[in-house]
């Protein structure tokens, strides 16, 4: 019945072979990407954009699924507001939003994969903190939204501000620091709590759906984002309290200024073309007529700003004709005419009361 | 030249060689990855070292063994993950075992239902991967218990909702500790009296019987407890606010991996039970019947001891994947050493080589004593055998 | 055949006294036995099959008597595929259907020479695999790794695992064997290190730190590092299941092929391996069955894997409260082939303790 271990000859080649060819597999999934191999150290300046470029495409780390900011539809298309910031810096570097691969990653994995190089911008609504713009190794390009933690709790509790929730069950996510400040601020009021903490989003959803949990505590913009999976989204309300400040915004890694910049000047250029008024509708029209030296200098029309971040000198006009201004990413993503119906708010323009200020393109 | 040919061809020489040789690659490959790691980290400008041990940790834990705030280091988070590791498994390990053993003697008994029944168990749960038997657990079986408002009871002392199982819990008063030392004096006089009996049945063949004794020692216990004035109370668990508070909470987090580490591992214990129970000659079955010894005495006393010696080596394998199976529990959120270090403090921290270094390091410890432990004692049964 | 005594032959009524009613307590036994029996069975085949519900698309299809089988069944495809690209399921079928032929032909030599398959099965079809799979090459359009998902990872996972960690397994346990002490220290520090480690921490460094210990240029998909985590913990299994292979071996075959004077490798090629490997395809195979288990801790570094494919179906909006059917539906794959492997493995056990040595 085992004849053939007879030819154990042949089978031990086959073995060794499988082993020759196992280094095989794993020196070409390798090489694979060993093109983009550099002299000099992963983070050096000009190296990111150099490899993007010669990638051909952009690895863009994203959440595994949070509506609004990064998820995706039933056809698998990836669609949100981190999202759109990627297609956007695609869009600055190859004229084209579709070159950029999406890479979802956990709350745990995300901060790995930059480091590693796995992904090259990472747009998964990260708080920008002190100790991960240090310790960590990493830039924070920009704010492309400004968040406050709060509490998601079911209406049928009566509940309307964070104050009553002593004694509470709250359900958190781990590994993020939302789980810190749920701490301080119980402790900074003088309140008991319990806690119980999940390994992903959908987990603490399931969890606080089921009743486990009084309350459940994450980034106002999560919990609307949240809330919209949910059975019964009618049923539960968002607190009013803000317990934290959560400016979320897009990272790189620490030390490739040139990198940096590409996607810092991208959320500026997303912001001052709302306060200019310049949309994807109308952006060619603009850039034909307009004599407005600001509009001029945002679509690179006037200047060298493109050229000297080593891109096309119309990459603004890339961005906003393939994205469109920061309003509209807004809108076409969390606005009111969306499932999550979240008000600016602090994401206003400074000039209407929020917060998004763009620093001057000159 | 023909020398250093002769000398290639040596065994000796050559198993030198091949020593060296092997040596020196597993040298040379480490030496590249911590190269490499030490190159990743400083181009990145991350963080190490074992300090941030010390450091505040900032967050909470919902189940606590040991004193912890949100003021308690790191370390303190490590050793609270590591001590609720060890109740998991330990009683896990506890119930497992009951478990097996009661299902490997359905599965041998003569009555055609109950072995039907523990074959059904044995085959379906060792055919199913632990993690959705969690999830089942969790999700499913959890999830059917009612809200806190709802809860089932048993005459307003245990309550059952979907927050957890509240148990009263005992306050001790001033005066209790004379209790519990008479208690663990009367359970030494147990053990002291049934050498004894042990001793005159060998004597003398007769066996005195030893209930007598325990019956008047919990006795003489209850009588000194109401002597003193009884100093223990209950604390209920009493609705307040969003939860019961007061009592023992027991998380529907811990009790769905306790239920389902147990009812997983006890499924492979009693197919161990069973080989060893079938291991035993049934020449030693048929002299006991010969000695007109009964079936409890005969399975007692002749056949679990040389069954023993069969089911222990592989059970405490299976012990020791139900410890490592423990750090399922990051799933559902039971705060156990993965959960707690490798998890949060992972991320707290981002310092992935240390903390995954110490949760591995914990982890392989605790197997390579068991194994350890488990050699010397089959050297030891080894010794015994005929 | 002998036939049996007498008295053991009897009719319906003594069968049941003897297996049912033989002491009061076997009575009573039977008696509460069979009515928890009848409480439990017939709620239990009612919700699964009785009332559930197969027909329909929608929630609404759904009465919440039954089982909605209908989840299942509109999720059938994520569940068996994951996120993989409609219109290129075939080349997972392809790859799958030539990777069973290759095993079957390994297993029963019904194709042709078994070790010819066998080498093809555990190399250049699993490799090729890979390719077809994950394509940007040969005009085969590229589907990221992080689309692969369901029945589809799993198999691939535990595949994989099983395939290439037998050379590896093969070369550590004789290492442990050997009679060279540094050698022998080796293996041992690396068998017993995975061994005593969770899968799910040798996961996470997978995930995420052979980022860190691999060079700073290089990369590695994300499936593929897991698959590297399962591979060395999985060869640390299958060494020792070798090694109890080598063991069961006499000691008069090594003594004999010393006495021919056969070098070590010829000794190991022609006399000692085929016999030893000859007896732990049982081993093996469970070996095999508890990596297809654990398999299922790759939805912990978000992959989606069978389970973890369901239980993020789970939480889809407008499909609410289905996650029984969902975790009875992954149970059911689970078990079936999980089973059915049990059984291989316990028939070729018997058919060896049949022969004689």
């Amino acid at each position: 019945m085992f004849l053939f271990f007879k030819k154990s000859c042949v089978y031990l080649a086959a073995m060794f072979s499988s082993v020759v060819l196992l280094a095989g597999l794993s020196s070409m999934a390798l090489a694979e990407k060993k093109d983009e191999k550099k002299k000099e150290s992963q983070a050096a300046a000009g190296a990111t954009l150099a490899s993007v470029k010669k990638a051909g495409f952009l690895k863009c780390g994203v959440s595994q699924g949070l509506p609004g900011f990064s998820s995706t539809d039933a056809k698998n298309n990836w669609t949100g507001l981190d999202v759109d910031f990627c297609r956007a810096v695609a869009a600055a570097v190859f004229n084209d939003p579709t070159k950029v691969k999406f890479t979802p990653t956990s709350a745990k994995e995300r901060f790995t994969a930059l480091q590693s190089g796995e992904v090259d911008l990472l747009s998964r609504n990260t708080t920008w903190t002190a100790s991960r713009d240090t310790a960590l190794g990493f830039d924070f390009a920009g704010v492309t939204y400004y968040d406050g933690q709060g509490f998601l709790v079911p209406k049928k509790m009566k509940i309307t501000s964070a104050k009553q929730l002593e004694g509470a069950t709250v359900c958190v996510q781990t590994g993020t620091t939302t789980e810190l400040n749920l701490a301080d601020y119980f402790k900074s009021n003088n309140m008991k709590y319990k806690h119980v903490a999940f390994e992903t989003n959908d987990e603490v959803i399931k969890a606080y759906e089921a009743g486990r949990c009084d309350a459940f505590t994450t980034d106002r913009s999560g919990l609307y984002s949240t809330r919209t999976k949910m059975k019964k989204p009618n049923d539960h309300m968002v607190l009013g309290d803000v317990i934290s400040k959560e400016p979320l915004g897009p990272v790189v890694r620490h030390g490739d200024n040139q990198w940096g910049d590409i996607a810092r000047w991208t959320v500026y250029v997303l912001v001052e073309a709302e306060e200019l008024g310049v949309t994807q509708g109308n952006v060619d029209a603009q850039k034909k007529s307009t004599k407005n030296p600001v509009v001029r200098r945002l679509l690179g029309l006037d200047g060298e700003l493109g050229n000297k971040l080593g891109l096309d000198n119309s990459w603004s006009y890339q961005v906003l004709k393939h994205v469109g201004n920061y309003a509209e990413v807004f809108e076409r993503n969390l606005g009111m005419s969306t499932n999550l119906k979240i008000e600016r708010g602090l994401n206003a323009l400074w000039s209407a009361g929020g917060l998004m200020y763009a620093m001057p393109i000159r | 030249m023909k020398s250093l040919t002769h000398w290639l061809y040596d065994q000796k020489v050559r198993n030198v060689l091949i020593q060296i040789i092997s040596l020196l690659v597993v040298f040379g490959v480490i030496s590249v990855l911590v190269y490499n790691a030490a190159t990743n980290i400083k181009s990145q400008g991350m963080a190490t070292g074992f300090s941030f041990l010390q450091s505040k940790s900032g967050f909470a834990i919902n189940q606590l063994p040991i004193h912890y705030t949100e003021d308690s280091t790191y370390f303190r988070a490590f050793l609270v993950g590591l001590v609720n590791t060890i109740i998991v498994s330990f009683l896990g390990i506890v119930t497992a075992t009951i478990l097996g053993f009661l299902v490997a003697i359905a599965r041998l008994s003569q009555n055609y239902i109950l072995n039907r029944l523990a074959t059904a168990y044995i085959e379906i749960l060792r055919n199913l991967p632990l993690l959705l038997l969690i999830f089942f657990f969790y999700f499913v079986v959890i999830r059917s218990l009612p809200l806190v408002r709802e809860s089932w009871h048993i005459s307003e002392v245990i309550f059952l909702n979907n927050r957890g199982l509240y148990l009263p819990a005992l306050i001790h008063e001033p005066g209790s500790w004379i209790v519990v030392v008479a208690g663990i004096a009367a359970i030494i006089l147990w053990f002291v009296y049934s050498g004894y009996v042990n001793r005159y049945q060998l004597k003398t063949g007769r066996r005195l019987a030893i209930w007598p004794v325990i019956v008047a020692s919990m006795v003489g216990v209850a009588v000194l407890t109401l002597l003193i004035g009884t100093p223990f109370s209950w604390e209920f668990s009493k609705l307040g606010g969003f939860n019961f508070n007061g009592g023992i909470v027991v998380s529907p987090e811990f009790l769905s991996l306790y239920a389902a580490l147990s009812c997983y591992t006890a499924s492979f214990i009693a197919e161990n039970v069973r080989s060893g129970i079938l291991a035993v000659p049934k020449g030693q079955l048929e002299a006991a019947r010969s000695l007109g010894l009964k079936r409890s005495v005969t399975l007692r006393k002749i056949v679990i001891p040389q069954a023993m010696r069969v089911i222990i080596p592989p059970m405490t394998n299976q012990y020791l994947n139900l410890t490592k199976n423990s750090s399922l529990a990051a799933t559902i959120g039971y705060p156990e050493l993965f959960a707690v270090f490798g998890g949060t403090v992972l991320n707290q921290t981002g310092q992935a080589v240390e903390v995954l270094a110490i949760t591995m390091g914990v982890y392989l410890f605790l197997s390579l004593t068991t194994s350890l432990v488990m050699n010397i004692y089959n050297k030891n049964t080894l010794l015994t055998e005929r | 055949m002998n036939s049996p005594p007498l008295s053991q032959r009897t009719s319906v009524l003594g069968w049941l006294k003897q297996n049912l009613f033989a002491t009061p307590l076997d009575s009573i036994i039977t008696v509460v036995s069979s009515l928890i029996l009848i409480m439990l069975l017939p709620p239990l085949f009612e919700w699964l099959l009785f009332d559930a519900d197969f027909i329909g698309s929608t929630k609404d299809d759904c009465d919440l008597n039954g089982a909605c089988w209908v989840f299942i069944k509109e999720r059938l495809v994520q569940i068996t595929y994951g996120f993989y690209p409609y219109e290129e399921l075939w080349r997972v079928n392809l790859s799958f259907l030539v990777v069973g032929i290759g095993i079957f032909a390994s297993l029963t030599g019904r194709l042709g020479s078994q070790s010819i398959w066998l080498a093809l099965t555990s190399t250049v079809i699993p490799i090729g695999a890979w390719f077809v799979l994950r394509g940007d090459i040969l005009g085969f359009s590229e589907v990221e790794t992080a689309k692969w998902g369901g029945l589809m990872v799993t198999l691939i996972i535990s595949f994989v695992g099983i395939s290439f960690s037998l050379p590896l397994g093969v070369a550590l346990a004789l290492a442990r064997r050997s009679s060279l002490p540094i050698l022998r220290l080796l293996s041992t520090i690396f068998i017993e290190s995975w061994r005593g480690v969770p899968l799910i921490t040798v996961l996470f460094m997978s995930s995420v730190l052979f980022p860190i210990f691999l060079p700073p240029d290089w990369q590695m998909d994300k499936l593929l590092r897991a698959l590297f985590g399962v591979l060395f913990f999985a060869s640390a299994y299958m060494a020792e299941v070798v090694r109890g292979g080598l063991q069961a071996i006499p000691k008069g075959q090594e003594e004999a092929a010393n006495a021919l004077a056969l070098s070590y490798f010829q000794k190991q090629r022609y006399i000692v391996l085929p016999q030893a490997l000859k007896y732990v395809i049982p081993g093996i195979t469970n070996v095999f069955i508890s990596l297809l288990k654990d398999t299922t801790l790759v939805s912990i570094i978000s992959m989606y894997d069978l389970l973890g494919i369901v239980q993020s179906a789970n939480s889809d909006p407008e499909w609410p409260g289905l996650a029984t059917e969902g975790y009875v539906f992954v149970g059911l794959i689970f078990w079936i082939i999980c089973f059915g492997l049990s059984r291989y493995s316990m028939s070729i056990e018997k058919k060896q303790n049949l022969k004689p040595r």
